[in-house]
């Protein structure tokens, strides 16, 4: 049970310069390390870097810098088929547009994240259920995306999410396509995941969402501070939640 | 907990742990996903999957129609050829080619010893009696001389088996047989044709036709024949009273014409020469029926090739609009792309996946367009009254066609979909 206890997301002098030309350090060479269950927001202003930032915790993109490791494992040294499988199994993303195939209907939609990760097939469907009936979907697991209201669209993708027990829930801007009650349901939902254990890292410019979040880092102009709005302190991270874990 | 924070104190140690060390199980995508997959992508957009696959339709169709009526065509000709070339053989005095002096290389006999072979129904022998070309026919009595004599008709000397063996039916009267013959009695069978031109319409009035001035009695009338359609416009005397008129034929001219029963042909071809003549069968030259598999005409003539070419370039364009599609499908569903890689699609997952739609859609077209063609062949040979036939490999191979068809066109869109960096697809 190594994994259980390593921290989930650690970055180790992790940075990401894109080629150009011009070059453009979008994420400076920081240290950031979330434990298991944290439930973490990711704030900063348009441009600042924080979809760079998901892309690397998400292992979408590899850092041009530094050592990341996840879940213990150091994910430079990996192979690109496995860094895909890792991301297959312990990453589950939840997207500002939702990505939902708008053809296929809610249950459909979830069963596409047990494809790639050997899931067998018939299992595949109950566990699409139970996930939908997790987000309070339940009755509506045979409607189509298209069907459902910007909220219960964006449970769907949550739901798309959880279903393959992932160690870190990355969220980009959930609820940036939402109006408040939408935004507000799905806010309550990360919460209650939050409170099951998962571990969710939420990336967000709406000092509302993040006011919900128990830690807060916050990037600006490429550079991350743990702390809201104090680029200058980068502290040492706390280590709240060994024991909440255990 | 104390193996937990040795772990940990490892990681501080910065030896991070190999990716073998964790046994992260590879992703997959199993050939049951990839198959529903690729149904899931064709039946979603019908309309489009229906046009797209509409080219290779026309494509396939246009090849199994015209292999297939190609094929039955030729069994027509088949079975309508070989009911009498199967069961024909047919016998020329080659003597001269061996020896100048053979003279005539079929013995008088000719006609009851190849009858004697295991399978013959009947035999004869004939040759063109050489005349002068002025020589007049004419017939008697003659109601208007005028009309009734003719020059330039045929004499054919034929032993009584040749009318037999041709299958004749006559008008009116009989063949002369075999008695007539051996007593080369003067007496003739005329075709419809020849009895027209005379102007003898019965053989009530005991017509007679003189050829030059040597008359003969009229016995009987053609009126049709199974082979040698030319004793319709010929006189015809018996061998024997041929020699003894005009003497021995030119050399080469005489031939033996043999029905057979059926499968007998090849096995009487092989025995006849040395039947005819122990001594010399080198003195005859035997045509066999044909081969029937030489027979089957393949896809021979010009418009038949014409239309596959046709049909080939239907493929292509059914090939190009699949391709056309599925590159567009490609850079429409690039969020779906970025979305399967987030949810651990491996590049080469998408290569196939988008390979397996492209090629599902082929193999449709080719299932729809083998069925339109098979359904057109049926209905031409209805109409026809002919027997469809379409070879199995044709069926078989046309769903072929169109799922290679389908394999080429993707290889491009699925390439490029492979390509695309899943962290620029879902920034969309
Ligand atoms: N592929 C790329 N090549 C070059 N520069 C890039 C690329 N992607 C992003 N950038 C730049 O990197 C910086 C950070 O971009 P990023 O998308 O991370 O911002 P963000 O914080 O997510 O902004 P937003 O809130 O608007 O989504 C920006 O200046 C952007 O222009
Ligand atoms: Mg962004």
């Amino acid at each position: 049970m190594t994994a259980a206890s390593a921290p989930v997301i650690e970055f180790r002098g992790v940075g990401l310069t894109y080629p150009g030309p011009p070059p453009v350090a979008a994420l400076r060479p920081c240290e950031l390390t979330i434990e298991r269950g944290e439930f973490v927001a990711v704030v900063g202003p348009s441009g600042s870097g924080k979809s760079t930032f998901l892309n690397i915790a998400g292992l979408l993109d590899g850092p041009t810098s530094g050592t990341y490791l996840l879940d213990g494992i150091d994910t430079g040294a990996l192979r690109d088929a496995d860094r895909t499988a890792l991301r297959g199994r312990r990453i589950g993303f939840v997207f500002q547009s939702f990505h939902l195939l708008p053809q296929r209907s809610a249950v459909e939609n979830v069963t596409l994240a047990m494809v790639y990760n050997g899931a067998p097939r018939r299992d595949r469907v109950p566990l699409a259920r139970r996930a939908l009936e997790r987000v309070g979907l339940g009755h509506r697991i045979d409607a189509l995306p298209t069907r459902l209201s910007g909220g219960e669209r964006q449970r769907v993708a949550i739901a798309r999410a959880l279903v393959a027990r992932p160690s870190l829930l990355l969220c980009d801007e959930p609820t940036g396509n939402l109006d408040t009650a939408n935004a507000e349901s799905v806010l309550a939902l990360l919460e209650e995941l939050h409170a099951d254990g998962m571990t969710v890292l939420v990336i967000t410019h709406d000092p509302l969402v993040a006011a919900r979040a128990e830690r807060t880092v916050a990037i600006r102009d490429g550079v991350l501070s743990d702390g809201p709005e104090m680029p200058e302190t980068p502290n040492t991270p706390e280590t709240p939640s060994s024991e909440a874990v255990a | 907990m104390k193996g937990a924070i040795g772990a940990r104190s490892l990681i501080r140690a910065r030896t991070p742990r190999a990716a073998a060390e964790h046994r992260i199980p590879p992703s997959v995508f199993g050939w049951r996903d990839v198959l529903s997959e690729s149904l899931a992508g064709m039946l979603q957009r019908p309309a489009r999957s229906a046009l797209t696959a509409l080219g290779t339709v026309l494509g396939v169709g246009t090849f199994v129609a015209i292999l297939g009526l190609t094929a039955t065509a030729s069994a027509q000709i088949d079975t309508r050829f070989n009911a009498l070339s199967a069961t024909e053989v047919s016998i020329e005095d080659v003597a001269h080619e061996q020896d100048e002096f053979a003279g005539l290389a079929f013995p008088a006999d000719a006609d009851a010893r190849i009858g004697r072979l295991h399978g013959v129904e009947h035999a004869g022998v004939y040759w063109p009696v050489r005349l002068d070309p002025d020589t007049p026919v004419r017939s008697s009595p003659v109601g208007d001389g005028s009309t009734g004599t003719q020059s330039g008709i045929d004499v054919v000397a034929a032993s009584p088996g040749v009318f037999a063996a041709a299958g004749t039916r006559l008008a009116e009267g009989r063949v002369y047989d075999a008695y007539a013959s051996d007593q080369a009695a003067p007496v003739a069978v005329i075709g419809a044709g020849v009895a027209e031109r005379l102007g003898i319409t019965t053989l009530e009035t005991h017509p007679a036709i003189f050829i030059g001035s040597r008359p003969f009695t009229v016995t009987g009338i053609v009126s049709a024949t199974d082979r040698k359609a030319d004793l319709l416009l010929s006189v015809v005397v018996p061998r024997t009273t041929a020699e003894r008129i005009w003497g021995a034929p030119e050399s080469g001219g005489a031939k033996m014409l043999v029905s057979t029963r059926l499968g007998a042909a090849t096995q009487i071809a092989h025995e006849a020469a040395t039947a005819l003549r122990p001594d010399h069968p080198a003195y005859f030259k035997v045509v066999p029926p044909p081969d029937p598999r030489a027979l089957r005409t393949g896809v021979g003539d010009d418009l038949s090739r014409l239309f596959l070419l046709l049909a080939a370039i239907c493929l292509v364009i059914g090939a190009v609009g699949i391709a056309n599609t599925t590159l567009v499908a490609v850079l429409e569903r690039t969020g779906e792309i970025g979305l399967r890689r987030a949810l651990g699609a491996r590049g080469r997952h998408i290569t196939v996946q988008f390979l397996a739609e492209s090629a599902a859609l082929g193999t449709l077209g080719g299932l729809v367009g083998t069925s339109l063609g098979v359904l057109t062949v049926v209905t031409v040979a209805a109409i026809r009254d002919w027997t469809p036939v379409i070879h199995p490999a044709t069926a078989a191979t046309a769903p072929a066609i169109g799922l290679l068809t389908g394999l080429l066109a993707g290889l491009y869109p699925a390439w490029r979909a492979a390509r695309v960096e899943p962290a620029e697809a879902l920034r969309r």
